[in-house]
């Protein structure tokens, strides 16, 4: 039985939290985010299911540093390369942000991979999420071509090197190829538009897609809910498990008995 | 939680596809009105065929409703002689104009916007004839690096190689082998398979600014760093990835200077030197063929 609160303290409770309530009142945005982050999940979902949630803060990571390098990167033939010499050794904080930027895109691309594994191996694809599925590759893709477009930026030998051998791998699709690489080029040779329109895509044209597209994901996460595992007894219609007893050390929790097992076929 | 054998049956089935093919028709007309005609002509055959089995779809799918919804539609669109005013009601008519004047201005907005980031990629380049000074300064036989910029006023980004040849006079007229350095595998920059004469390196200051040509004895051919493409010293492939030689330049003698001139691709060069008859094709880009059948994949080039 909780203790009563004294009178001072709740109008101290009322004072803090009236700014939230007049916010509610006028557009529901409270109880919206709390129905966001408080909706019921499968009581067996486990770690695994948190590589979505990874996926999405490493994305926010590159949202933000990506704007703030944007302050202090020119793209430009004869600029960029020494805006990234700036960058990285004269402006404060400069090689660490840029250095979140350049590795936070690897750690992106690897968490959607994994994201995409447990996923295909939950079977978590299947009737009805087959839509987002789907919305997930255009995502993976989307992705990729964001790290292709922003190599290219920093303008040095590998950045380049790199760009033509991706544009002419492009160049030998059947039928398309030429036309779609000098899409990427903007013209019939790599030159000054090509860094500016992969600047522009990179910033701004794929960004509004990823964000566009992460947003119909996650409507869909929430709309149709988290799946369980495929070993869960839960979605099998089993009972639950009993919760195990907790070890007795506090270092190790026993395996519940048949945990993972049940549910496969015998 | 159901019996998994019913799960089908709650399912909608799977939307058509027709509108798909609608889709890439359309595309392909549109694509084609700006860059080739028979493109325009396959992208209107696709988009006819499958809008036809679209609208069929669609109208065989009505037919077969009219039964299951008869309580809803004679409400909103009621038999035509007893109430000939009311077959264009008013909100159908505010609905369709308010789409049809949305489609408008978002087709004028996106159209333009659309031609401008596309449509410049599509435009030829300026040909540019690059002077590398006097012949004098290619001995015959000699292989020689120019290093050049292609467009002065548009600085680095335009600075290509060429490995050049004097291969003597043929018939009393000069003759030089004249070979790009772009490996048609990718793309990469290829390398010359022997000594560089770094020390002899001489720059030329002619109409394209300073040209730097440095001999070079290509014994083993020219090597690609990337991916191992190897090709002999007419520039035909030997080995590695690469689906043909490399390219090549036009050339022409102008007051005594050597010009180079526009790249085109080369599907096989026979003999050597003076005597080489090459097999001249349409600029492609790397990784492309330009003969046999793999050539058939790359039958359109955007203008160069």
């Amino acid at each position: 039985m909780p203790r009563r609160k004294s009178e001072r303290r709740q109008n101290m409770e009322r004072m803090a939290l009236y700014p939230l309530d007049w916010l509610e009142e006028r557009s529901g945005l409270v109880g919206g985010v709390k129905y966001f982050l408080f909706r019921n999940v499968p009581g067996d979902s486990n770690w695994f299911h948190t590589l979505g949630s990874a996926t999405l803060t490493a994305f926010l990571v590159q949202l933000v540093t990506g704007v703030i390098l944007a302050m202090y990167y020119k793209p430009g033939t004869t600029t960029a390369h020494a805006s990234i010499e700036h960058i990285q050794h004269e402006v404060t904080l400069g090689w660490l942000v840029r250095g979140m930027h350049k590795w936070g895109a690897s750690v992106f691309i690897i968490l959607m991979f994994l994201h995409m594994g447990r996923v295909f191996l939950f079977g978590a694809y299947k009737y009805p999420r087959e839509l987002n599925w789907i919305i997930g590759v255009l995502l993976l893709a989307t992705g990729l071509f964001e790290g292709l477009t922003g190599y290219l930026l920093p303008f040095d030998q590998t950045s380049y090197w790199a760009s033509v051998v991706a544009i002419n791998i492009n160049g030998t699709a059947p039928f398309v190829g030429p036309y779609l690489a000098s899409l990427l080029r903007g013209g019939a040779e790599i030159g000054p538009d090509t860094l500016s329109r992969f600047y522009s895509i990179h910033m701004l044209l794929v960004p509004g897609a990823l964000i566009g597209l992460i947003t119909l994901h996650l409507y869909l996460v929430v709309r149709l809910g988290v799946s369980s595992p495929p070993w869960s007894d839960e979605a099998a219609g089993g009972t639950p498990e009993p919760e195990p007893p907790p070890a007795q050390a506090g270092l190790v929790q026993p395996r519940p008995r048949g945990a993972g097992l049940r549910g496969r076929p015998e | 939680m159901e019996d998994p054998k019913g799960d089908m049956e709650r399912h909608q089935p799977p939307p058509s596809l027709w509108p798909v093919g609608f889709a890439v028709g359309i595309v392909c007309l549109l694509v084609g009105l700006v860059v080739s005609w028979p493109a325009a002509a396959i992208g209107a055959g696709l988009a006819a065929v499958f809008g036809f089995l679209w609208a069929r779809d669609v109208v065989g799918g009505r037919a077969a409703e009219v039964p299951l919804s008869a309580d809803e539609e004679p409400s909103l669109v009621p038999p035509l002689p007893e109430q000939p005013g009311e077959r264009f009601p008013r909100n159908t008519f505010l609905e369709g104009a308010t789409l049809g004047l949305g489609a408008v201005i978002g087709a004028v907005v996106t159209l333009p916007v659309l031609g401008f980031a596309v449509l410049p990629a599509f435009k030829g380049q300026h040909q540019h004839e690059v002077d590398l000074g006097p012949i004098g300064d290619f001995p015959e036989g000699q292989f020689i690096v120019a290093t050049f910029l292609r467009d002065p006023s548009l600085g680095d980004i335009t600075r290509r190689t060429a490995y050049i040849r004097n291969n003597g006079l043929l018939n009393g007229v000069p003759s030089f082998t004249c070979i790009s350095n772009r490996c048609a595998h990718v793309g990469c920059p290829v390398q010359p398979g022997g000594p560089v004469f770094d020390d002899k390196q001489k720059t030329v200051k002619t109409a394209n600014g300073d040209v730097s040509l440095t001999p070079v004895l290509p014994a083993a051919g020219f090597i690609c760093p990337c991916h191992g493409g190897s090709y002999d010293q007419e520039g035909s492939r030997i080995a590695g990835p690469p689906v043909r030689g490399l390219d090549r330049y036009e050339f022409l003698i102008r007051d005594g200077h050597l010009v180079l001139g526009n790249l085109y691709s080369v599907a096989k060069v026979t003999g050597s030197g003076a005597n080489a008859k090459i097999t001249k094709a349409e600029l492609h880009g790397p990784g492309q063929h330009v003969d046999g059948p793999e050539a058939w994949l790359y039958p359109l080039q955007p203008p160069h």
